[in-house]
């Protein structure tokens, strides 16, 4: 099993991988500080909206499909005629 | 020059037909230098009306060329060449002659000038890309072969309702920018909207395009929609309905793919969500949201291919589809690991890839019209691509938990088919010049600035943090989510089948009922023609006197009263 390990097995890796994105997500932010970002409708000029806005629908996206499938969710044999046999 | 002129769709689609005779050797030189013999020969023909044939009292121009065409039949051509690179090792003989006559019809499409050529190639796309999904051999492709046919047939015969319609009123068969303002030009932007995955009929592309093969899924991916975008930027730009249909495909193609298990039902989803964009691009209609939408067409063949490329490779070596069956594949499969990141950061749109010079564009004619509802929903789109496909496919197929399995990387021809395209993805990112120089009108967009790419970085990364944020909703189970197609694959059977015993009992009773009236009938004669019968009974004279004077006094009166 170790030959096959590789430097993202290792948890600590994965952690340090984490805190390097939060990083980079913080400096984004800030980076919109010092830059004028040209904003072409009053809503952008707010500060950090691209992140914010980003973030938001993309939880409303995923609430918004489990909630469909709720409704539409079915088994993945349900048009079972037409499966293949695995 | 004029004398001899070669068909670039005409050439691809001859060679498919010379392939099936050609084995070993030759068979793969052929494959690899017919799609590129044909790309010379589209390089090297001048703009303009190139052919022109009087055909019963219509003038059809089968090859005409300008920048619009030329972009796409170079994509088109570029893809064929491309995926028979990757298809090269696939054992079905019928695969690659069948995606070449499509291609070949998609070029075909791109350079006609009249509806009726367009028409032609059109259905040939269907005949082609039916064909590639048969060649994968497997009953489910069977299947699904048969409602995809019903559905582009359908499709075809909206199209051409449309296009006799055209021709009988205007008397003119040259295909040029409409307005969806009578019966047939509305029937014709129906024909065109199946084509490109539009609601409610979108269904028929997640449906069949995954049963194909691991070479064919490239294939279908690329040409059927984008034919159709082609047409739409030529029949119907600024179009407004497009805009609409087009953002409703965007989210459709989001939501379908965060519920989706398979992996490349995934991506055909996603097929959906970023023709979406270029329809939304098609109907703002301004120059730049135009050359936005052509743009992104180019670039998404290419980062789209790379990742049903990626995908087929781990098909291939796996024989597995569903996202919860896979995990940890990038131990073994480095390679194809990489390419497939590359194609999702691409279709994300990050900058540095074809995604961010293309799309963006679109954005930015929003922004030029005012359209701030537009503006929102494509940018959140935006945050949604990445979240359904930029990362959402590499994590389940390469990431997340181990699944175990450590297949190797694809064979040479596969391997250098992704390396190509994924070199073009990062290429045209850094360095956009050529492609927008390939464009239908003068570009003045400058995708680097500053704000532009901060304001992505955040928006992308992100929705990159709600995707971690949110991973216990997104795991992946074991299930399918229901589309439009319910309705002609379960709903209207029933109806059918429900309706045909109702009409079935009916006519039981019905005839039944009948039967038995003659039945009684016959009874009655046969009953009285027996010698004591009612009418074989002998009567008296006086009584047919009496029967006589009667009538007669009955006419009389008839006669007296009229």
């Amino acid at each position: 099993m170790k030959t096959t390990e590789h430097w993202l097995d290792e948890p600590r890796n994965v952690k340090k991988l984490w805190r390097g994105f939060l990083v980079v997500l913080a400096l984004t932010v800030i980076a919109g500080a010092f830059v004028d970002l040209h904003p072409h409708f009053e809503i952008e000029s707010w500060f950090g909206f691209s992140a914010a806005y980003g973030f938001i629908t993309c939880l409303l996206m995923i609430v918004g499909a489990k909630a469909l499938g709720v409704f539409l969710k079915r088994g993945d044999t349900y048009y079972a005629r037409d499966e293949r046999d695995e | 020059m004029s004398s001899v002129v070669l068909h670039p769709a005409l050439l691809l689609i001859a060679a498919a037909l010379l392939l099936p005779f050609l084995r070993g050797t030759a068979r793969n030189v052929a494959v690899l230098s017919a799609p590129t013999l044909a790309l010379i020969a589209l390089w090297l023909l001048p703009e303009g009306k190139l052919w022109q044939v009087q055909w019963l009292d219509y003038t059809l121009a089968p090859l005409v060329v300008d920048k619009l065409a030329r972009l796409f039949a170079t994509i088109f051509l570029l893809m064929a060449a491309v995926g028979g690179l990757f298809a090269l090792r696939q054992k079905s003989k019928l695969e690659i002659p069948a995606a070449f006559l499509y291609a070949g019809s998609a070029v075909g499409v791109t350079l006609a000038g009249d509806l009726i050529t367009v028409f032609l190639f059109w259905e040939f796309m269907a005949v082609g890309s039916t064909l590639v999904l048969w060649s994968a051999g497997t009953p489910t492709a069977w299947a699904a072969s048969r409602r995809y046919v019903a559905v582009h047939l359908a499709g075809g015969v909206i199209l051409f309702a449309g296009v006799v319609g055209q021709i009988l009123t205007t008397g003119d068969a040259s295909f040029h920018a409409m307005q969806a303002n009578s019966l047939a030009t509305w029937l014709i932007l129906i024909g065109f909207l199946i084509n490109a995955g539009a609601p409610p009929l979108a269904a028929w592309l997640p449906d069949a395009y995954p049963e194909a093969s691991w070479s064919g899924t490239v294939f279908l991916s690329a040409f059927t929609t984008k034919t159709a975008v082609y047409v739409l930027i030529r029949g119907f730009p600024g179009t407004e309905i497009l805009i609409w249909v087009g953002i409703f495909m965007i989210f459709y193609g989001i939501v379908y793919a965060l519920l989706e298990n398979d992996m490349r039902r995934i991506l055909a989803y996603s097929i959906v969500n970023q023709v979406g964009f270029m329809i939304t691009g098609i109907g703002i209609g301004t120059e730049m949201a135009l050359n936005g939408a052509a743009a992104h067409a180019f670039a998404h063949i290419i980062y789209k291919a790379l990742l049903l490329m990626s995908a087929g490779a781990v098909l291939a070596a796996t024989n597995r589809r569903k996202c919860s069956e896979l995990g940890g594949l990038f131990h073994s499969m480095p390679i194809t690991t990489i390419c497939g990141t590359i194609g999702a950061l691409a279709i994300s749109s990050f900058p540095l890839t074809s995604g961010f010079v293309s799309k963006s564009m679109v954005t930015q004619a929003a922004i030029d019209g005012h359209l701030q509802m537009v503006w929102l929903f494509l940018t959140a789109a935006s945050a949604g691509v990445f979240l359904h496909a930029g990362i959402k496919f590499p994590w389940f197929v390469f990431f997340q938990k181990d699944s175990g399995l450590r297949p190797a990387d694809p064979p040479a021809s596969m391997r250098w088919a992704m390396i190509l395209f994924a070199f073009l993805c990062i290429a045209l990112g850094i360095w956009p010049d050529p492609l927008y120089a390939l464009l239908p009108y003068a570009v003045n967009y400058v995708p680097y600035t500053a704000a532009h790419v901060i304001t992505q970085l955040q928006l992308l990364l992100f929705s990159g943090l709600a995707f971690f944020v949110m991973l216990d909703f997104l795991k992946r189970t074991p299930t399918i989510t229901l589309d439009f197609d319910w309705l002609y694959r379960v709903a209207a059977p029933a109806v059918v089948k429900f309706s045909g015993g109702l009409i079935g009992g009916v006519q039981r009773a019905g005839s039944a009922l009948f039967s038995g009236g003659i039945q009684l009938v016959a009874d009655f004669a046969r009953r009285e023609s027996q010698p004591q019968g009612l009418l074989r009974r002998s009567r008296p004279t006086c009584s047919m006197g009496l029967w006589v004077m009667l009538m007669l006094a009955g006419y009389l009166l008839l006669y007296y009263v009229g």
